[in-house]
C-alpha cells in the first residue's frame, strides 16, 4: 500500500471540503483496501466517512431512503424493506459474506469496482486501469465477461446484487457535489456502459459524495425473485443475476420489471422482455418467451457462450419463482 | 502450555532470518535504496491510535496503512487471529468489532479508534473455554487449525444472529469462511450443539 493520510471529518460538509482527486472517501473499505494493497488505488489521503454521513433507514409515504452509511447487513434485516422491499433484501443478501456485509456500505456498494481478473493483475494491460493500454479479456479468458453493452475497449461486468434489485425497482442516488448543490440519479443512469472511457464506471459528478438511496412504493411486495448462478453455492460472485418483480392484476400480469448482474458493465434492465410480458398470463410458456427475448439481445464472446443458456434458465427460474415467493 | 525459553520461535525466525537478509545486500545497493525509496515512496504517516482489545486498552502508533489484522498481529502479538488470504476471501481473519464479525484484513486499525475489538484470545473465561471452542473441540470443528479462530468467531457471531434455524442456514451464513482441510461438517455440528 502506498503511505497516505487518514483523517476523519465529522460532518458531509467537512468531507466534501477536503474531496479531491487525490483523497478519496473511505467507508467499509472493504473494495477500497484491497484495491490500495494491489497498488490499483493510489489515494495520497484518505477521508473516513463513517461518521460524517448518516445511516438510518427511513420509510414514509413516496417510498424508503437509505442512508449511504447504512450497512448491507442492516438492509437486510430491516422491518419497512423486508415488508415493502423483499426483492432488495434477497438481493443484498446472495452477495458476500456475512463478516463483508457488515461491512459494506450503501454507498461503497454501489461504486464497488468490477472482479474482472486483469483488472485485478497489474502485469497486465487493462483499459479501465490504465487508459489506452488494451483490454486483455477481449481475446483473453473472458469466461466471466459481458454478454451485451460492453464495447471494443472493455468487456467486464458489474459485480453488485444489491445494485441489481435496486435498478428493477427503479431507486435513485442522493448525491451532493461539491458546490453544495444536491442531485437525484435515476439508477438506470447511475452506473455506465464502457463506450470509449471503460475507467469510468458511473456518472458520479468528479468529488461528489452520495448521501443515500431512494426508492418509490412499489406493488412487488408478493410476487418476486432474485436468482443467482455461480461457481459455488455462495460467496461467490454472480456468472448471471435475475431481479424479477411481477404485480398481477386479474390473473394477468399488469407490471414487470427483469434486471441482470453478471451481464454487462452495468447493472442490466431487460425492458423488452418486460414489455412482452405485460399483459399475458403467468404461464411457463410466456416466461420461456420473455426469457428469449432478453437473450436474443445478447452477443455472448469466444469463452462466454454458456451465459446465454444459463440466462434463459434463470430468467425462467425467476419469473417461476415469483409465483412461489 | 508453559513457555520455558526466553524466546518464543516466532521472534527467533523473524530476527535470523531478518539479519541473514540484511547481511546479503552490499552497502552502496542499500544506499541507493533508501536514497530511491525516499523520493519515490512518500513518507510514512505514523498515527496515534487508542483500541480496546479483549477489554483491554491499547494506545500505540501505528502507520496508518497498518490493517486491523497486523496491529494485532504484528504490533500487539495477539497471533491468534490468522492471515489467510488478506483480501477477504478466506474469512480465517475474522474478529467482533463492537459484538458484529467483520474482516480484520479489511480494516484499517486506525478506523477502530473508540471501537471494542474482541479476538479468538478473549473469548474464553480464563482456563474456561467458550462454549464455541469447546464443541469444537468434541465435534472434530478442525484439523489443521489454521482456519479456526476465524470459523470459531464467526460461528459465536453466527448463534448471536440466530441464523441457525437449519442445517442450510448455518452453511449459508457460515459461507464467509472457508476451510482448507474440509472440517466443514463439524463446524456446523457444533454450531447446531451451541445453538440449542
Ligand atoms: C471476497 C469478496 C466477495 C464479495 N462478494 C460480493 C458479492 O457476491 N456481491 C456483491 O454485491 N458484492 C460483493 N463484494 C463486494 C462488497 O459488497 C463491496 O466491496 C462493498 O459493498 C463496498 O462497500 P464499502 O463500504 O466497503 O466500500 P469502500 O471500499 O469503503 O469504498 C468503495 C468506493 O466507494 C467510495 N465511497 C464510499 N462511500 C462513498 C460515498 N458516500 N460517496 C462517494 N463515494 C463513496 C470509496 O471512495 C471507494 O472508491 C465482495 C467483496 C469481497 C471482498
Ligand atoms: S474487460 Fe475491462 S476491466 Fe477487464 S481487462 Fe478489459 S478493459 Fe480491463
Ligand atoms: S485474511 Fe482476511 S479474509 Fe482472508
Ligand atoms: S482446519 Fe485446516 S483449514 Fe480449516
Amino acid at each position: 500500500m502506498r503511505p497516505f493520510i487518514f483523517t476523519k471529518p465529522a460532518t458531509a460538509d467537512q468531507a466534501l471540503i477536503k474531496k479531491t482527486n487525490q483523497a478519496q472517501f473511505i467507508a467499509g473499505g472493504t473494495n477500497l483496501l484491497d484495491l490500495m494493497k494491489k497498488h490499483i488505488a493510489l489515494p495520497e489521503e484518505l477521508l473516513d466517512v463513517t461518521n460524517a454521513l448518516p445511516a438510518a433507514i427511513t420509510a414514509n409515504t413516496k417510498g424508503i431512503r437509505i442512508d449511504a452509511m447504512v450497512r448491507n447487513s442492516a438492509i437486510a434485516s430491516q422491518a419497512e424493506v423486508l415488508s415493502q422491499f423483499p426483492l432488495l433484501a434477497k438481493a443484498v443478501l446472495a452477495g458476500a459474506s456475512p463478516q463483508i456485509r457488515n461491512m459494506a456500505s450503501t454507498a461503497g456498494n454501489l461504486l464497488q469496482r468490477t472482479r474482472c481478473p486483469y483488472f485485478y493483475d497489474t502485469t497486465v494491460p487493462c483499459n479501465k486501469r490504465i487508459p489506452g493500454t488494451g483490454c486483455s479479456a477481449m481475446d483473453g479468458d473472458n469466461r466471466m465477461s459481458a454478454i451485451v453493452g460492453y464495447s471494443n475497449q472493455c468487456v467486464a461486468v458489474h459485480p453488485s446484487d444489491m445494485c441489481i434489485a435496486l435498478a428493477a425497482l427503479e431507486a435513485n442516488v442522493l448525491v451532493t457535489g461539491r458546490d453544495k448543490k444536491q442531485h437525484s440519479i435515476p439508477f438506470k443512469d447511475f452506473h455506465r456502459l464502457p463506450g470509449t472511457t471503460p475507467q469510468l464506471d458511473n456518472n458520479l459528478p468528479a468529488n461528489a459524495v452520495i448521501t443515500a438511496v431512494e426508492i418509490p412504493g412499489n406493488r412487488f411486495q408478493k410476487n418476486f425473485a432474485y436468482v443467482k448462478v455461480r461457481d459455488r453455492d455462495s460467496y461467490a460472485f454472480a456468472l448471471i443475476s435475475v431481479a424479477a418483480a411481477l404485480h398481477m392484476e386479474a390473473g394477468v400480469i399488469s407490471e414487470a420489471r427483469l434486471a441482470s448482474g453478471g451481464v454487462a458493465h452495468k447493472p442490466w434492465r431487460w425492458y423488452k422482455a418486460e414489455q412482452f410480458l405485460k399483459g399475458k398470463k403467468p404461464s411457463a410458456e410466456n416466461f420461456r418467451q420473455a426469457a428469449s427475448i432478453a437473450v436474443g439481445e445478447t452477443k455472448p464472446l469466444a469463452n462466454n457462450k454458456f451465459k446465454t443458456v444459463m440466462l434463459q434458465g434463470a430468467i425462467e427460474t425467476a419469473l417461476q419463482n415469483c409465483l412461489t415467493a | 502450555m508453559e513457555r520455558k525459553q526466553s524466546f518464543s520461535r516466532r521472534f527467533f525466525l523473524k530476527t535470523t532470518s531478518f539479519a541473514g537478509a540484511l547481511a546479503l545486500i552490499p552497502p552502496k545497493a542499500k544506499a541507493l535504496y533508501t536514497e530511491l525509496k525516499q523520493r519515490l515512496i512518500p513518507t510514512k504517516e505514523i498515527m496515534p491510535l487508542t483500541v480496546t482489545i479483549n477489554k483491554k486498552a491499547y494506545e500505540v502508533k501505528a502507520d496508518s496503512r497498518t490493517t486491523l489484522l497486523d496491529l494485532l498481529r504484528e504490533n500487539l502479538h495477539l497471533t491468534g487471529t490468522k492471515k489467510g488470504c488478506d483480501h477477504g476471501q478466506c474469512g480465517a481473519c475474522t474478529v467482533h468489532i463492537d459484538g458484529q464479525r467483520v474482516l480484520s484484513c479489511l480494516t484499517l486499525a486506525v478506523m477502530t479508534t473508540g471501537k471494542n475489538v474482541t479476538t479468538i484470545e478473549g473469548l474464553a473465561d480464563g482456563d474456561k473455554l467458550h462454549p464455541m471452542q469447546q464443541a469444537f473441540i468434541e465435534c472434530d470443528g478442525f484439523q489443521c487449525g489454521y482456519c479456526t479462530p476465524g470459523q470459531i468467531m464467526s460461528a459465536v457471531a453466527c448463534v448471536n444472529e440466530g441464523h441457525t434455524r437449519s442445517v442450510a442456514e448455518i452453511k449459508e451464513f457460515m459461507s464467509g469462511n472457508l476451510c482448507r482441510c474440509g472440517a466443514y461438517n463439524g463446524i456446523v455440528e457444533s454450531i447446531q450443539k451451541v445453538a440449542i
